[in-house]
C-alpha cells in the first residue's frame, strides 16, 4: 500500500518520543537535579542521549588524553622528568620545547629548568606520554581550557603543566597500579 | 604505476585523460602540487592552492613558510628549546608572497561564467525566452558536508555543468608527511578522512609495515580488524544519516544513526584515548591492549545492540517512499562509467561489481572471515544507500566472528620504539576503507623520514565521477548525489 512505509517510519519516531519519557520517569530523580551531573550512558540505555553540557558531563574513560602534564613526587618534591628530550623528539607538530639544566661548571644535568608545551599546536596524540621512559609526562583529563589569548595563557610552562603524582593516580587507577608493579619488578631485579 | 622522468624547469607529460577520464583530478593535483603540465587536459587548474599561491609546494626546492630544517625533529626544541612563535620567524610576515605575473586585483578564479546566459538556440517554445544560470553552491552550504563548492550550470531547474571546487581545507598532509618521522605520520592520518581514522592508521602502518618486512601478533590482527569493522559501521551510519539530511529530514535520522555511532565511540575512547582521532595503531602493533572490559562491552554492543539498531533503522528507511521517489533512478552512471571515472567503494558496488578489496587482494587477516560482498545494481542513490546498510550488516558480522575468534597474547612485534628503522625501498598498500580505496605509497631511502609518502584518498577521486553523475537531474538532486559519494573533507582536501 502506498504510505505505508512512511506510516512505518513515524511509528520508529514515535517509539523513540516515547522511550524519552520512559527513560525520565526510570530515572527519578531528575537527571537535570542539582549541580553538574555527571552522566554516564552505556549500550543498554535507551531514551535521551544527549548530554546538557555545561551542565551535564560525561565520565571520562581512564586513557582519556587531552593535554599533557609533568609529574612531580608527592613525598620529594623532585620531578620526574630528566630531561631527556625523547617527548620533544617524538612530538609529531613539535610543540614541546625543553631546555635542559647545568651544574656549577656548566656540565649538563638531568633536569629540566623550562620545559614548554604550546596547547594551541599540541595534537593530543599522546606519543610523548607513550615513549617517556621515565614515566614523566602523562595525559592530563583536564579540557575546560578555553582562553581569550594564545599568548601566553596556551603556551604552558613547567609550573603550569606539573601536577602531583597523587593526582595521576588517582585518574588513571589502573595505569598507575601497572606502572607501579613494574617499577617494583624492576627494582627487586636489581638489587638481586 | 607509470614513472616518468622529467626536466625540473618545464615539465610537461602528455594527459591521460582521453583514454582515461577518471585522472582528470589527479592530474590538476599533479599540476597544482608539483608543477607538471599536462598536454591535453581539458581543464587544468590548481585544484588544491589557489592562484595566487607562489611556487608548487610538494616539489623538494620547495620550503614551508616556518620551514626550520630538513626533516624532524628540530634541534631547536632540545636541549637548549625555547618558545617562540613560529609566525615570528616568518621573514614577510603579514606580506602574501604572490607568484610573477599574478596580480590579485584583476585576478579572476579559473571556475569562471557568466552568471546570465542566453540559450543557444534556446527551447523557445514559441515566445519564451530561455537563459542558462550559474548557481554557487557552497564553500558553506550545509549540504556539502564541510567547505566544498559546486558551481553549476542550469537550464531551469536541470544541471548542464556541475565544477568542483575544493582545497579549502587543504594542509599539504603530503609535504608534512615527508617532513615528518614515520611515527609521526600516524597521529596525522587521522586527520584524513576523520570520520574512520582507524582504518586511515591501518592503511598507513600496513604500507610502512610492508617496508620493513615485519607483521603484527595474532591478537594486535583481529584487534585491527575489529576496530577498522566498526569504523566502517561508524562512516556508513553517518553517511546514512546524512544522506537523510539531504533530503530534508533534517537530522531526526541523522540523530538515530550518530546515536549508536556514539557507543562505538565510547568504545574506540576507552581502547585508545580519543573517539575521533585515535592514533591506535603502530607498526607491528597496536598501542596498547584493549582495557578491562572493553570486550564484554563491545560484546553487548555488536551482538545485541547494533543488530537492533539496523533493523529499526531499515524500517524506518528503506521502504520510506519519500526515499524511494527522491533516490531511486538519480544519479545514474552505469558500472563501465564508473569504473572509468576511478570511483571506488560502495558506489561501485551498487553498480553490480562486487569489487572490495577485502576480497579480491585480502589483506591483513580478512581472509578468514565469512562476510559477503553487496550486489545491487540500481546504480543509483538508493542503491547506495542499500549498499552502506548492507556492508554495516557485514561489518556487524565480521566483528561478531573477530570477537569470538580473538586470543590472549602479544599485541607487538619487537620493541615499540619511537623511531623505526625502515629500509630503503617503495611499498603500496591499500584497504578498504569506508569511502573507497584508500592507498599509501611510501619510498623510503633508509633516513628517519619519507622521500616520498602519497595518499590516495578515495574521497578525492571519487569525485571524478559527480559532474557526470549530476548531469540531467535537477539542482536539488546533485546534493543528494554528492551525499552520496560520501566525500569527507579532511581526505578530499588533504
Ligand atoms: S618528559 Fe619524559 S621524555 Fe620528556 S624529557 Fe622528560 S623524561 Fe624525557
Ligand atoms: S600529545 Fe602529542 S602533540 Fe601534544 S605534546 Fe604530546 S606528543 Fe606533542
Amino acid at each position: 500500500m502506498f504510505g505505508l512505509g512512511v506510516v512505518k517510519g513515524f511509528g520508529v519516531t514515535l517509539k523513540r518520543f516515547a522511550d524519552t519519557y520512559i527513560d525520565d520517569v526510570k530515572k527519578i530523580p531528575s537527571r537535570y537535579a542539582g549541580q553538574r551531573g555527571v552522566i554516564d550512558q552505556g549500550p543498554e540505555d535507551t531514551g535521551i542521549f544527549t548530554i546538557q553540557y555545561p551542565e551535564e558531563k560525561r565520565t571520562l574513560p581512564e586513557r582519556f588524553r587531552y593535554i599533557p602534564m609533568l609529574l612531580r613526587d608527592d613525598e620529594t618534591g623532585e620531578d620526574r622528568c630528566t630531561a631527556c628530550g625523547i617527548c620533544a623528539k617524538v612530538c609529531p607538530p613539535q610543540c614541546i620545547w625543553i631546555v635542559r639544566d647545568k651544574d656549577e661548571n656548566g656540565r649538563p644535568i638531568t633536569r629540566p629548568t623550562e620545559f614548554y608545551i604550546d596547547a594551541s599546536i599540541c595534537m593530543s596524540c599522546g606519543l610523548c606520554a607513550e615513549f617517556c621512559p621515565f614515566d614523566a609526562i602523562k595525559m592530563n583529563h583536564e579540557y575546560e581550557l578555553a582562553a581569550f589569548d594564545r599568548y601566553p595563557k596556551l603556551v604552558y610552562d613547567k609550573e603550569e603543566l606539573t601536577v602531583l603524582v597523587s593526582y595521576y593516580a588517582k585518574l588513571y587507577p589502573t595505569q598507575y597500579t601497572e606502572e607501579e608493579k613494574a617499577r617494583a619488578d624492576k627494582a627487586e631485579k636489581k638489587s638481586k | 604505476m607509470l614513472k616518468a622522468r622529467l626536466p625540473a624547469e618545464t615539465p610537461e607529460l602528455p594527459s591521460v585523460t582521453p583514454v582515461w577520464p577518471g585522472a582528470e583530478l589527479q592530474e590538476d593535483e599533479i599540476w597544482d602540487l608539483y608543477g607538471i603540465k599536462f598536454d591535453g587536459h581539458p581543464f587544468l587548474r590548481r585544484i588544491l592552492m589557489w592562484d595566487g599561491f607562489n611556487g608548487h609546494p610538494m616539489r623538494k626546492d620547495w620550503k614551508e613558510a616556518f620551514f626550520e630544517e630538513e626533516g624532524k625533529p628540530f634541534s631547536s626544541r632540545w636541549p637548549e628549546g625555547h618558545h617562540a612563535w613560529a609566525e615570528d620567524r616568518v621573514p614577510w610576515h603579514g606580506n602574501v608572497n604572490y607568484p610573477d605575473h599574478f596580480d590579485p586585483e584583476t585576478w579572476k578564479e579559473p571556475v569562471t561564467f557568466e552568471a546570465v546566459q542566453d540559450e543557444p538556440g534556446g527551447n523557445g517554445n514559441g515566445r519564451l525566452h530561455t537563459q542558462r544560470i550559474v548557481v554557487n553552491m557552497g564553500p558553506h552550504h550545509p549540504s556539502t558536508h564541510g567547505v566544498f563548492r559546486m558551481v553549476a550550470t542550469l537550464e531551469g531547474e536541470t544541471i548542464i555543468s556541475l565544477k568542483p571546487v575544493m582545497g579549502y581545507l587543504h594542509r599539504n598532509h603530503e609535504k608534512i608527511g615527508e617532513r615528518n618521522t614515520f611515527i609521526m605520520n600516524i597521529p596525522y592520518t587521522d586527520r584524513l578522512d576523520y570520520l574512520s581514522s582507524m582504518s586511515n592508521n591501518l592503511g598507513y602502518v600496513l604500507a610502512v609495515e610492508k617496508l620493513m618486512g615485519i607483521k603484527p601478533p595474532e591478537r594486535a590482527e583481529y584487534i585491527r580488524v575489529i576496530m577498522a569493522e566498526l569504523t566502517r559501521v561508524c562512516s556508513h551510519l553517518w553517511s546514512i544519516g546524512f544522506l537523510l539530511n539531504d533530503l530534508g529530514a533534517y537530522f531526526t535520522p541523522a540523530l538515530y544513526t550518530i546515536r549508536e555511532r556514539e557507543l562505538i565511540l565510547d568504545l574506540f575512547e576507552e581502547a585508545s584515548g580519543a573517539r575521533m582521532l585515535c592514533n591506535y595503531m603502530r607498526f607491528g602493533g597496536v598501542t596498547r591492549d584493549l582495557p578491562t572490559g572493553w570486550l564484554e562491552k563491545c560484546n553487548t554492543v555488536v551482538f545485541d545492540r547494533l543488530p537492533r539498531a539496523i533493523d529499526e533503522l531499515e524500517r524506518y528507511l528503506t521502504n520510506n517512499e519519500i526515499i524511494l521517489a527522491r533516490c531511486k533512478g538519480v544519479g545514474y552512471l552505469s558500472a563501465e562509467d564508473l569504473v572509468r571515472y576511478s570511483v571506488s567503494g560502495p558506489m561501485l558496488r551498487a553498480s553490480g561489481l562486487q569489487y572490495d578489496i577485502r576480497k579480491v587482494e585480502p589483506y591483513s587477516i580478512y581472509d578468514r572471515f565469512d562476510f559477503e560482498v553487496p550486489k545491487f545494481d540500481g546504480c543509483d542513490v538508493y542503491d547506495r544507500y542499500r549498499v552502506r546498510m548492507f556492508e554495516v550488516r557485514q561489518a556487524v558480522k565480521i566483528v561478531q566472528q573477530a570477537l569470538k575468534q580473538i586470543p590472549e597474547g602479544e599485541i607487538q612485534t619487537g620493541k615499540k620504539a619511537y623511531q623505526v628503522r625502515v629500509p630503503a625501498g617503495e611499498a603500496y598498500a591499500r584497504i578498504e576503507a569506508p569511502k573507497g580505496e584508500l592507498g599509501f605509497y611510501i619510498v623510503s631511502d633508509g633516513k628517519p623520514n619519507p622521500y616520498r609518502y602519497r595518499v590516495r584518498a578515495p574521497s578525492f577521486i571519487n569525485l571524478n565521477a559527480l559532474e557526470p553523475m549530476c548531469i540531467g537531474y535537477k539542482i536539488a538532486d546533485s546534493v543528494i548525489v554528492l551525499g552520496a559519494i560520501d566525500i569527507v573533507l579532511g581526505e578530499t582536501d588533504r
